[in-house]
């Protein structure tokens, strides 16, 4: 029988991993793949929270599937971004990605 | 018609009172001959548009559409005349076209004498105009155009003669009036030409002006714009029309006196000359200038009547006397032959309308009837020589009768009839005028009845003058001209001749105590009639005026005539060259025989310098420019004043606004700015940095989140 | 089609098909000009077609009663309703009005002013035929008020966007600024600041209704009321006073006049159409409809003031007309003199003179509306308005030339045409004007009045002479220049029959106007 924490330990770690993904790595493709880590990290509470609490509704799950379907959309519209950014920069380094100030 | 029946009766009783000098003529009504009369005044009307449209691919190009509808009417006339003759006709029709308030529109016609010597008269006369027209305006670039505006002015003059009613009377005037304007302007590329067409439709708008307001007096009064409404409702004692009866009528009679040229309103009708011969032919003879008589004619029963209409009869006898023998002697010192026989007209209008002033119905329309014939013939005789010699200018004439015998001996006849020789048509009417003027003044004496009577004595004399002058001067003494005259071709003659017979025995028609043709015609109305009927003629004043004109003609054929040694010579009896500036010489001519009065005739009185001078420039000119100037220096400053000072306003607001209110905002601002440039510097720009530091904000609130 | 009227949405689609027609041209891309000319036309034609079946289901027996109406709340806070109905006085103006457009559209078709732009142009002119119509229609006073408000925009654009690029001077300030813009502007603040006071007069009689039962904007409510002797006193004074603004600016009525020959002069020649032949007419009718039989008493007292200014105008504007060189402000100016006898009927208050000023209306709208195409169709051709420089035009464009001569002799009120009823029965009405106006100063302004006859008869005989005869000069010889064309034609012949038909049958206005008038009359003044 497995507990909460556990689950929540494995989100944890994973949101932490995706975390140190987005603030370190350079290249932008990564940086995405990371930020889907952390979110895939959300869905194992969510979906776990709600078992946890039986919720007869099952909002947790539906959040879920809301999570995935938005990163997938998400991903698209940030490949593109990306494929965008490197046909007119020929880089994808996020440092070098320095104009959004002012 | 039970209505007529009933009006009968209602006048019956006005006779009794009236006494037995007014005798109503027992009349039918016409039948259908009566209530197809609408065709009289509606074919001419219709045809005119037809030739404006169709008339270029008619046969004669439209000419023959034209003379088709002046011929039915024509016949139409004559066929209603003889029928008046025999039984009587009086018949009212009328088709109402709105209402406004209590008050009737209709159009209308009204069959009775005066409107069938209308008929005949604008129907024959007109007919032989329009025929002579044909050779007349042959090569005319607006041949078709001229017959059309030609239609509707012959339409224009019988809507005008078979109204029963004030509106369908305005609106015939207004035609005629504009269809004139159309005529006298016919050779438009000469700016006179125009001028003397705006001339004619302003002098006459000035009297329509006065004929509205009469005619509204008159309408309100009674209550209704029917003229037959109008003298049974006054009979019955039913109108205020005694309190404004002066001044409807003064106003009506002003209206009269402009489009019958009386003086002062005469200033149109000499410049009118600048239209075609023809033209002024039918304007002259049937249409147009006889409308201010007919009108008299058509509101007598109100007229005769000194309790409704106040004095207004004797300011007509005085215009009228004043007009028959000034515009007489403006005729003696024209060049123009058309102008002469211009002048001739208005001063036999002038007797028209005087005999209709005291009260001589008859009279007036008599010499209305014979001076339709003599008059369109004299025109179309002076437009056969005018075609022949091309010049309107006497001085360019002379010697003429070799030439042109017809027209010679046709305007010989047509003079006859016009000074008065016994036994032309012109000596029958003019002597019953004469002779009821008398007959007025001497059992009614007023100062302007006899008045009237010494003038048109006078004017007889005139008439017989100048006439011996325009005929020793044309047919006379040797040829003067350029071109080479000739005999004008048949179709023209024709005419010329058949008014010629009118002419020298129209007059027959009407002799006292012998034939009463004419007075039965014209007294044909539902209305009676009070006027005085000669049974004998007055040989005591045909002794006195035959030989008065005669004397006229004697003089004048004695100073013009080629038994003058003056004839083709200057004043100083020296031979004229011809090729001299002709106008130079006629000028001479008149100025040596006419010595005292030619500068005042010579300027017409200065009348038209007056009204030039006095009404038409200054209100054109400065009282229009000053309204004008008034409107967008004046009544517009306000508005644009008013904008000019919000301008300044809005300027000093503007300087207000930006230095004061603006200014807190600008500062406002800046202090924001200075700060946000502050903290931009915090901000390099890079994604990574930021979510590192939402993170760390995370951290805390969560962290703070769970200790508290 | 009874059926559709007596439900009442006959008269709403009247009001409000060319909204919908200038909804749809909004959405077709400018370069389909076709498909523009076209949905113009049939949006105007149909408003025409059902404006002629609503005519022939007209009840004529009953001009007095208000027919198609259709009453529906609107704003309910404030109690006004969307009320709207045909009575024999706005009958002939709701035909008026969309014969007008329904010409314009047709004469546009090949007459695009500068700069060319036929859907912005035509789209205006949708939403103008809807003010229009409306106004003519409305039975509430806020509906009534917005459209007649609605009417401005569209002819601020008209004028601001199409009209005369040429420089004016305005004296006094020395200002020299683009003719277009300096008439629109004028045009619009004038009718604004006019409106305003109108909407606060109708503002003080809505609360002043209160006092008789439900506060109301309905006209014939406060008809009932007004008639009843509900407002009197100093309270109606400055109520007529305000109301009064309002119409005599719209009118225009002498001194309120100078936006006319500015806006007409200015204006592209659809906009000087519509601007002559209808919106003028809001102004009158407005008077009728809605000052006198909801305020009779102040009607009575202002009588002589309304008829003197009316005098004024009709001779200030005639001399006016006399002192120009420029056509279409003569004709601007000969407007002014012509709402002079318009408004000299409306002051007399009797049934003569409002049917006078009814038929006046009509004529005027008929007559100044086709002497504006014939202007424009000229400046068109002449590229100059200046009359000194033309001349000889029945030489050059024969058609023309009858065409102007007739329009001319229409408007200096030729008996047989139309515009002769208003004028000869307004100084009817003049001589006798209702019981309690002074007789005397109303028989002075009559006489004054047809002095202005004179001069009106002068000033287009003037011009007459100026364009349509003499030699033309060697400039338009050589010009070659086109008479009337084809689309010219259809467009004016209408206007040229009912102006002559008018002239023959003005029982074609007085069959419709003439009871319901006697009726207004008779309820406002008691007989008369």
């Amino acid at each position: 029988m497995m507990t909460i924490i556990q689950w929540i330990l494995l989100g944890a770690a994973l949101f932490s991993v995706g975390l140190y993904g987005v603030l370190t790595r350079r290249n932008a493709v990564l940086v995405l793949a990371s930020v889907e880590i952390m979110l895939a990290a959300v869905n194992i509470n969510l979906v776990a929270f709600d078992t946890y609490l039986s919720d007869p509704a099952y909002t947790g799950q539906i959040f879920a599937l809301f999570v995935i379907a938005l990163a997938a959309a998400e991903v698209g519209v940030g490949i593109a971004i990306i494929l965008m950014i490197f046909r007119n920069r020929h880089s994808v380094d996020v440092d070098e990605l320095d104009l959004m100030r002012y | 018609m039970p209505a007529a029946v009933a009006q009968l009766s209602r006048v019956a009783v006005f006779l009794q009172e009236h006494g037995d000098s007014a005798e109503l003529a027992q009349a039918g009504d016409g039948g259908g001959l009566a209530a197809y009369a609408w065709l009289i005044p509606v074919v001419p009307m219709v045809v005119a548009f037809l030739i404006l449209f169709f008339g270029k691919y008619s046969p004669w190009k439209g000419w023959g559409m034209a003379t088709a509808a002046l011929g039915f009417v024509a016949v139409y006339g004559t066929v209603l005349a003889v029928a008046n003759l025999r039984d009587g006709i009086v018949a009212e029709f009328s088709v109402n076209v709105g209402d406004i308030g209590t008050f009737a529109i209709e159009w209308g016609w009204v069959v009775d004498g005066l409107s069938i010597l209308m008929f005949f008269l604008v129907g024959v006369v007109g007919l032989l105009v329009f025929v002579y027209a044909n050779a007349y305006m042959k090569g005319d670039a607006r041949y078709t155009w001229f017959f059309a505006s030609f239609t509707l002015f012959a339409g224009g003059m019988l809507v005008l003669v078979s109204a029963p009613n004030f509106i369908q009377l305005i609106v015939g005037w207004e035609l005629v009036g504009v269809s004139s304007y159309l005529l006298i302007g016919h050779y438009w590329e000469d700016m006179d030409n125009i001028d003397a067409a705006n001339k004619a439709f302003m002098t006459n708008k000035v009297a329509d002006a006065a004929l509205f307001i009469g005619a509204i007096i008159m309408s309100l009064s009674a209550g209704s714009f029917q003229f037959s409404e109008i003298f049974t409702r006054m009979i019955e004692g039913q109108t205020t029309l005694g309190q404004f009866g002066f001044w409807a009528g003064l106003a009506i009679f002003i209206g009269a006196m402009g489009k019958s040229a009386q003086f002062p309103f005469h200033v149109w009708l000499p410049d009118a000359m600048a239209g075609p011969t023809p033209v002024s032919a039918l304007m002259h003879a049937a249409t147009m200038v006889t409308a201010g008589v007919y009108l008299i004619a058509r509101l007598f029963p109100f007229y005769q009547l000194p309790e409704f209409s106040g004095s207004v009869s004797t300011i007509i006898v005085i215009i009228g006397a004043i007009t028959l023998l000034s515009m007489g002697l403006l005729a003696i010192v024209q060049d123009d032959i058309k102008r002469v026989l211009a002048y001739s007209t208005v001063s036999q209008l002038g007797y028209m309308v005087a005999a209709l002033g005291v009260g001589a119905y008859t009279a007036g329309l008599f010499h209305l009837f014979t001076h339709a014939f003599f008059k369109a013939l004299l025109f179309l005789g002076a437009g056969s020589i005018i075609h022949a010699v091309h010049s309107n200018n006497m001085s360019d004439m002379g010697g003429l009768r070799k030439y042109m015998p017809a027209t010679f001996w046709t305007f010989l006849v047509g003079t006859a009839a016009l000074v008065g020789i016994f036994p032309f048509a012109g000596f029958w009417s003019k002597d019953e005028i004469i002779s009821s003027a008398f007959f007025n003044a001497t059992n009614n004496p007023e100062f302007a009845v006899w008045f009237m009577v010494v003038l048109s004595i006078l004017g007889a004399f005139i008439t017989a003058f100048y006439m011996a002058r325009v005929v020793s001067l044309t047919f006379f003494g040797t040829y003067l001209g350029d071109a080479k005259p000739h005999e004008s071709p048949a179709v023209m003659v024709v005419p010329m001749v058949a008014l010629a017979v009118g002419a020298a025995t129209a007059g027959l028609l009407n002799i006292p105590g012998l034939t009463e043709v004419v007075t039965d015609w014209v007294t044909t109305r539902a209305f009676p009639i009070v006027e005085h009927h000669f049974a004998q003629p007055e040989y005591f004043l045909i002794a006195i005026v035959t030989p008065v004109v005669l004397l006229g003609l004697f003089i004048g054929w004695r100073l013009f005539g080629p038994s003058s040694e003056l004839h083709y010579t200057g004043t100083g009896g020296e031979a004229v060259d011809v090729s001299a500036p002709q106008r130079k010489v006629a000028v001479e001519r008149d100025t040596f025989r006419i010595p005292v009065l030619y500068p005042v005739l010579e300027n017409k009185y200065y009348i038209d310098d007056l009204y030039m001078n006095g009404l038409v420039r200054p209100t054109m000119g400065p009282i229009a420019d000053a309204t004008l100037w008034v409107d967008m220096n004046v009544v517009d400053a306000v508005p644009n004043l008013g904008a000019g000072v919000a301008r300044y306003a809005a300027a000093a607001v503007a300087v207000i606004d930006d230095n004061a209110v603006d200014g807190f905002y600008n500062v406002t601002g800046a202090t924001t700015g200075a700060t946000g440039s502050f903290l931009r510097q915090l901000f390099p720009g890079r994604v990574q940095q930021y979510v590192a530091l939402s993170f760390a904000g995370v951290v805390i609130f969560a962290a703070l989140f769970v200790i508290f | 089609m009874q059926e559709l009227f007596d439900s009442g949405w006959g008269l709403s689609l009247i009001v409000f098909l060319p909204l919908v027609g200038a909804l749809v041209l909004a959405l077709i891309p400018r370069r389909f000009e076709a498909g523009i000319k076209w949905t113009a036309l049939v949006t105007t034609g149909v408003t025409l077609v059902l404006a002629g079946i609503m005519v022939s289901l007209f009840d004529f027996s009953a001009t007095q009663e208000f027919q198609f109406g259709v009453d529906v709340e609107w704003i309910e806070t404030i109690n006004a309703n969307f009320h709207i109905a045909v009575d024999g006085i706005s009958l002939p103006l709701v035909v008026l009005s969309t014969l007008i457009m329904f010409l314009s559209v047709i004469y546009s078709w090949d007459h695009w002013p500068e700069p060319h732009n036929p859907k912005l142009l035509m789209v205006l002119a949708m939403v103008l035929a809807t003010g229009m119509v409306g106004t003519f229609l409305a039975l509430d006073l806020i509906l009534f008020f917005v459209f007649f408000e609605v009417v401005l925009l569209p002819m601020y654009f008209m004028i601001g966007i199409w009209g005369d690029t040429g420089i004016r001077k305005v004296p006094v300030v020395n200002w020299e600024i683009e003719m277009r813009l300096y008439a629109s502007i004028k045009f619009f603040l004038f009718t604004l600041a006019g409106s305003a006071f109108m909407l606060l007069g109708f503002l003080a009689l809505y609360f002043a209704s209160g006092d008789h039962g439900e506060r109301t904007f309905d006209i014939l409510e406060l008809t009932a009321l007004g008639t009843a002797g509900a407002f009197v006193g100093t309270f109606a004074f400055w109520v007529f006073a305000a109301i009064f603004a309002g119409f005599a600016v719209k009118v225009p009525m002498w001194p309120l006049h100078t936006w006319l020959p500015d806006a007409h002069t200015a204006a592209p020649t659809i906009g000087s159409v519509i601007l002559a032949a209808v919106l003028l007419k809001l102004g009158t009718y407005g008077f009728i409809r809605i000052a006198i039989p909801i305020l009779p008493d102040e009607a009575r007292n202002w009588a002589w003031f309304i008829g003197v200014l009316a005098v004024i105008g009709i001779i200030y504007g005639s001399l006016a007309c006399l002192a120009q060189t420029d056509v279409k402000r003569l004709i601007a100016y000969s407007s002014v003199g012509h709402m002079g006898f318009i408004m000299l009927g409306v002051a007399t208050l009797t049934t003569i003179g409002i049917n006078a000023a009814i038929i006046g209306m009509v004529a005027h709208g008929l007559i100044t509306g086709l002497l504006f195409f014939l202007a424009g169709s000229m400046a068109h051709r002449y590229h100059t308005r200046e009359m000194p420089r033309m001349g000889g035009q029945m030489t050059l464009m024969p058609q023309m030339g009858v065409l102007l001569g007739l329009a001319a002799m229409a408007s200096l009120g030729l008996p047989a045409l139309a515009g002769f009823w208003g004028e000869f029965m307004s100084l009817l009405a003049s001589f006798n004007p209702l019981p309690g106006l002074s007789n005397s100063l109303f028989r002075t302004l009559m006489v004054i009045a047809s002095v202005g006859t004179v001069l009106t008869a002068g000033y287009m005989l003037w011009m007459l002479r100026s364009i349509n005869f003499g030699k033309p000069s060697g400039e338009w010889v050589s010009a070659q220049l086109k008479d009337v064309g084809t689309y010219e034609w259809i467009a004016w012949a209408p206007l040229v029959i009912l102006i002559i038909a008018i002239g023959l049958y003005p029982k074609i206005v007085f069959g419709a106007t003439n009871d319901a008038v006697i009726n207004l009359v008779a309820s406002a003044f008691g007989g008369g």
